[in-house]
């Protein structure tokens, strides 16, 4: 499969990644030869078989729903490159 | 004394109990090697005073006669592995400045065995590498020379600068997390040890996550006995990570018998791929024979699909990883990029914080997961990865563990094979199905190649047989004598 410049720009806008005009030339490319490697797997016929969920056969474990830590607002908000009284600031998005 | 840091993980451990040297010393001599090996790049962060804070302690405890499995061994943790207070950046720019408020499980574990921190070692960005040149904080530089030729050599990926410090003798063992080989290639790489255990042995809770189904962190060290020792204090069942499975921790020393008569060693044909160094032939004839001396019966397997792990791998691989890289936004912890509006920011922050191999992945990845899409590529590669699973299967009916070459060719030049990406995958064919199908899988050094680089092969052996596994590696490391040094 070959990428052009319009799909490649739509791959970064979906991935949230800023790509300049003068980078999609070189992207649609690599991605291109990249897409040309896998799609190798076409000359197998996988009709009819189970595509993998899990790689060890076991039932996906439950617990009761229930709170098992909290209170450490401080500790979640120690990393936040902005933050403001106790909330994750972004820039606004409601006027 | 550094002639401490030559000693193997078991024998420091047995010297400590023996009171040969303090864990104080022996820390001392380790800080003094990472020191001494900063030209190579292989640590991230260095953390001496946490590694004489842990001895201290082990020395109380070994004077009491409390020592527990790793009392007072000093090692290196990738830094994949968040550890509380402790920046850990998985090699990206994105999480500059992230100082984890809590502790992965794997790193507690080696915390409550006794076990030491040296350090967070250097890594291809996210993990996403075969060489530790992907790395925002730079390459790592291999310990190892080619014969004649002084030009930097990688040290392979994306575990680099674990597998460096381990062959420096700067660390007596490290992490490392295997995603498509990404313990065993660079352990091959660099003369050592290295193994990745299966699917679900060891949590994968606090380690930053790149391709879920197939991340799994294992032991690095210079020698089987080492990584036996290691395992045992990394593994277990974590409630915290779901995938964990639930079953008791062997001993893996005492798997260690130096027995293997009788078992059955399967010879995979497709395995010998087009092109293959022939130096990395004959050591594979070399390990079967050494094997069949030790006792094995070989046995002749065929592995169908192998050449179609690569291709599934680059699908599900960066599939996984652009929805578990989602969350470097810019809003919760890292680098943030102004923009603005919010969606501005997002991309301008990843644009910036994500180096060019990652940014491929998880375009790569964005593209195949899109609507109309995804039948044609994942749900392919899914299918591809059971038919890969049922052919290891078929192969466990009629051999015990499997012995192949580790990768195709012995490590490369710092800023070789970096315009082609594909070539650049080519180093883990060998690697790839193992993660593929979830199987235990380690790489022993096993030779030199004709450029004075080791060489390695890898034993693979069925889910949760961990033990067969490193006692046939055992053999074959007694075999192979391997001695050289970087």
């Amino acid at each position: 499969m070959a990428l052009d410049r319009d799909t490649v720009r739509n791959i970064a806008t979906l991935a949230r990644i800023r790509v300049e005009d003068n980078e999609l030339d070189a992207l649609a490319g690599e991605l291109s030869n990249i897409l040309t490697f896998v799609e190798q797997l076409n000359e197998v016929d996988t009709k009819g078989v189970e595509p993998m969920t899990s790689v060890v056969a076991m039932q996906l474990p439950r617990r009761p729903d229930e709170v098992t830590d909290g209170n450490i607002q401080n500790k979640i908000l120690a990393n936040a490159p902005e933050g403001t009284r106790g909330f994750f600031a972004v820039p606004k998005v409601v006027e | 004394m550094s002639t401490l840091t030559e000693l193997s993980l078991a024998d420091a451990r047995d010297g400590l109990r023996a009171k040969k040297f303090s864990a104080r010393e022996l820390a001392e001599a380790h800080i003094a090697a990472v020191t001494r090996i900063k030209p190579l790049n292989a640590f991230i962060t260095e953390t001496p005073d946490a590694a004489l804070e842990g001895a201290a302690e082990a020395d109380r405890r070994l004077a009491k006669g409390e020592a527990r499995a790793m009392e007072g061994l000093p090692i290196a943790i990738k830094d994949l592995f968040c550890t509380e207070g402790v920046l850990t950046t998985a090699g990206s720019h994105i999480l500059d400045g992230f100082k984890p408020p809590y502790e992965s499980t794997v790193t507690a574990n080696l915390w409550k065995a006794g076990a030491v921190m040296l350090g967070k070692t250097n890594m291809d960005e996210f993990a996403m590498g075969s060489s530790n040149m992907t790395s925002y904080h730079g390459p790592v530089e291999s310990p190892w020379r080619r014969r004649g030729d002084n030009r930097p050599l990688v040290p392979g990926g994306s575990s680099g600068g674990s597998a460096a410090a381990v062959a420096a003798r700067a660390a007596l063992g490290a992490t490392g997390t295997d995603t498509g080989g990404s313990i065993r290639q660079p352990a091959a790489f660099s003369g050592i040890v290295g193994m990745k255990p299966t699917y679900g042995r060891c949590s994968r809770w606090g380690i930053v996550a790149f391709a879920s189904s197939l991340d799994q962190a294992g032991p690095m060290t210079r020698m089987v006995r080492d990584a036996a020792i290691m395992l045992g204090a990394m593994a277990g069942h974590d409630p915290k990570d779901s995938t964990s499975v639930d079953r008791p921790v062997p001993d893996y020393e005492k798997a260690l018998t130096g027995n293997v008569r009788g078992l059955k060693i399967g010879i995979p044909k497709e395995y010998r791929v087009d092109g293959m160094n022939p130096e990395i032939d004959r050591l594979w004839e070399q390990g079967i024979a050494w094997l069949k001396a030790a006792g094995v019966e070989t046995v002749a397997i065929s592995l169908p699909h192998t050449k179609y792990a690569l291709p599934a791998y680059y699908i599900v691989a960066p599939a996984e990883a652009s929805s578990n890289l989602a969350r470097y936004d810019g809003v919760r912890y890292g680098l943030r990029v102004p923009g603005g509006t919010l969606d501005e920011m997002y991309e301008k922050t990843r644009a910036a914080g994500f180096g060019k191999e990652v940014r491929r992945r998880v375009m790569i990845g964005t593209y195949v997961l899109s609507a109309g899409y995804y039948d044609a590529y994942y749900n392919k590669a899914r299918q591809i990865r059971t038919l890969i699973a049922r052919d290891f299967a078929e192969a466990y009916r009629k051999c015990d563990v499997i012995l192949t070459p580790t990768s195709p060719n012995t490590a490369f030049a710092v800023g070789e094979k970096m315009d082609d990406p594909i070539a650049m995958y080519l180093n883990d064919v060998f690697t790839v199905p193992g993660n593929l199908a979830g199987l235990p899988g380690i790489s022993v050094p096993a030779g030199l190649g004709g450029d004075g680089l080791p060489l390695g092969l890898q034993v693979l052996g069925r889910a949760f047989d961990e033990e067969t596994v490193l006692r046939v590696a055992e053999v074959l490391e007694r075999a192979a004598d391997f001695k050289h040094k970087p």
